[in-house]
């Protein structure tokens, strides 16, 4: 007899030997998996930002279409020249509007699984949680001292956004430092506070401006793209994409995060460097997107939550994944914007906002229990 | 005998110092050392600091004053992964917010085991050797036939099961366990103390839990550590510790202690009410 009381022999035998299912890999996510899931995304977002090209106050042809985004690929100065003005419209408007919105709309699906599993609460969202809003006092406050010249000048204003942002952040940070994690309440609450607080500031901004630039103010504020030029464009690609590989990289980790910060610490996750990471990276990807869109809210907490349902919450996946259906989102809701009151616009801050906000009360109301899923 | 925990005047308390918010020590001045290969429990009323305890030895708390050496090393100096390697914590209760199915979740265990391995650094897809070990964990915590259900939707006991698979699956040499059988039914309890029987017996694995369950501590464990408003009361095995004279004072309640019939380790019974001798 072992030293011990308890030894094999005492469990019964008939144990419940339950039915094992054999297919229990086939839930685990292989890079394989992986691959077929992005590239088939990856697929359907080149869809989605072709058709949209096709929409505008002008109607083009897909054959049209292509053949002009072909001749721009290879370089083709007298074959664009030959389609006129259709291929103005395509390469100086549509199509840096159309990239612009699908990189804004990436980042702020990113940011937004990023902090749901930051803040353990899958109803984080840069706008909800009043960080748009910062940033957007941020770039306000620069325009009315004149540090941004024009409205979408990529000089100081982002840099001020990011200021913005990070102070609501920092807030944010405040608050689940002492919790631990943000409860659904306190996180509404928050982002309440600051939203009021930060609405009121830029109202006051714009009281302060004379009516035609507090007109442009409002407009953008609301959430609007317009097209840049390319190397601006280029600008903002870089940060944007060097800003959401620096959260695909912290995956794992906030894979763990969301089992808690004690569990994830005991696994061996440094977590007070992955919530700085991922806050900073948030703050500057959030500064860099109010100041050439304005606010467009929900995006960043709707695409993650459709995105699990889909693929299940493995953020190796659900970043890049969330990534591509934001950007696919953000260009049909772009297009529907420029299209449905043609040749007026509407915000697409509104148009996402509309979307997004049913979707959010439907979550707080059907799922009250277990916001989980 | 080599000590796999060093601990050295221990102290610790809850609480920010600098804000002026100085709360009481939750474990104030504790020695003592945890033997490799050992089964160690750790038993103590509510708030005795038991479970601050455990989260220190696996460094999720930081001590406040002393120090904790892992086989010889200086705690505090190490990174956390590389604690990760060779502690595991299996902790009270895990709220799971997002729907990660059971593979997922064991499959986490691995993570320190990755960090220096794959493509974008942080990705580290998992290899045909950890599918094995998660397999393996699942079975010995008899979760596997749940593995691809969503660990949301199913029972405490069976969650306590996969959270001690993930522990597994992670190959500690220390195996850290808080309550671990609080949720459990009794044949799971048992299920879990001969489970960790046999990985001590076969692995060498070092095993602390805490338990309020006196009886299965003294079944399950070595030696025990008797706690009490954090300070060590007793250390011993098992029969030097489960005494009325040394349990009462701090329980604050009348025992029974007897041997258990087959292992005649010591049995702890609260007093009954005697039975009524005649109702007529």
């Amino acid at each position: 007899m072992s030293r011990s009381g308890v030894s094999p022999a005492d469990l019964d035998s008939c144990s419940p030997a339950a039915p094992v299912n054999a297919s229990w890999q086939a839930a685990v996510l292989t890079s394989g998996r992986w691959l077929v899931i992005i590239l088939g995304l990856g697929c359907a977002s080149l869809l989605v930002l072709i058709v949209s090209l096709r929409f505008g106050a002008e109607t083009v042809g897909f054959s049209e279409i292509l053949r002009i985004l072909l001749l721009a690929l290879q370089n083709e100065r007298a074959g664009l020249e030959s389609a006129g003005a259709v291929g103005v419209i395509m390469l100086q408007v549509r199509l840096p509007r159309v990239i612009l919105a699908f990189l804004v709309g990436g980042c702020l699906a990113t940011i937004g699984a990023g902090l749901q599993a930051l803040l353990r609460n899958p109803l984080a969202d840069p706008y909800v949680l009043g960080i748009s809003s910062g940033a957007a006092f941020g770039a306000a406050l620069a325009m009315l001292l004149g540090i941004g010249t024009s409205l979408f000048a990529v000089s100081a204003l982002p840099l001020c956004a990011f200021l913005g942002g990070l102070l609501s952040i920092l807030v944010v940070y405040r608050i689940t430092i002492s919790y631990g994690y943000l409860p659904v309440h306190t996180l509404l609450l928050t982002g309440v506070i600051l939203n009021a607080i930060f609405s009121a500031l830029i109202m006051f901004i714009t009281s302060m401006m004379d009516p035609n630039r507090s007109f442009g103010m409002m407009t953008w504020l609301m959430g609007t793209l317009t097209a840049p030029d390319y190397p601006t464009l280029g600008v903002l690609a870089v940060y944007f994409v060097l800003g959401m590989l620096v959260l695909f990289s912290q995956a794992r980790s906030l894979n763990l995060l969301t089992l808690g910060e004690e569990a994830a610490r005991a696994l061996g996750v440094e977590v007070e460097t992955v919530k700085r990471t991922v806050f900073f990276a948030a703050a500057l990807m959030v500064g860099a997107i109010v100041s050439v869109s304005g606010m467009i809210g929900f995006i960043g907490m709707v695409v993650p939550h459709a995105v699990r349902m889909v693929h299940g919450p493995d953020h190796r996946l659900l970043l890049p994944a969330s990534a591509l259906a934001g950007g696919s989102f953000l260009v049909a809701a772009d297009t529907v914007a420029r299209t449905l009151l043609a040749p007026a616009e509407i915000p697409v801050g509104v148009v996402t906002a509309l979307a997004g906000g049913p979707f959010f009360i439907y979550l707080l109301v059907a799922r009250k229990g277990r916001l989980a899923v | 005998m080599t000590a796999a925990y060093q601990i050295n005047h221990l102290k610790f308390r809850y609480g920010n110092e600098r804000r002026g918010a100085v709360s009481p020590w939750v474990l104030n001045g504790l020695t003592f050392e945890v033997q490799a290969g050992e089964i160690l429990g750790i038993i103590g009323p509510n708030g005795s600091g038991k479970t601050s305890l455990l989260k220190l030895l696996a460094q999720v708390l930081r001590p406040r004053e002393g120090t904790i050496r892992l086989f010889g090393c200086e705690m505090s100096a190490m990174p956390q992964d590389v604690i990760a390697l060779s502690v595991a914590l299996v902790p009270q209760d895990t709220q799971v917010v997002f729907p990660f199915s059971i593979t997922e979740v064991v499959l986490m265990g691995r993570f320190p085991h990755h960090q220096q391995a794959g493509l974008l650094g942080g990705f580290g897809w998992d290899g045909p050797e950890d599918l094995r070990l998660a397999e393996q964990a699942m079975r010995e915590t008899d979760v596997l036939h749940l593995a691809a259900r969503p660990i949301g939707d199913i029972s405490g006991g069976e969650r306590q099961r996969a959270i001690i698979a993930r522990a597994l699956a992670q190959e500690p040499k220390i195996l850290l366990l808080d309550e671990p059988t609080a949720f459990l039914d009794l044949h799971h309890q048992l299920e879990i103390g001969v489970l960790l029987r046999r990985l001590n017996d076969e692995r060498r694995l070092t095993v602390v839990l805490s338990s309020h369950d006196l009886n299965l501590a003294s079944q399950c464990c070595d030696r025990l550590l008797l706690l009490d408003e954090g300070t060590v009361v007793r250390m011993g095995r098992p029969e030097e510790v489960i005494r009325p004279e040394v349990i009462e004072p701090v329980y604050h309640c009348r025992v029974l202690v007897d041997r258990h019939p087959e292992s005649g380790m010591p049995r702890v019974t609260l007093p009954g009410r005697k039975p009524a001798t005649s109702r007529q």
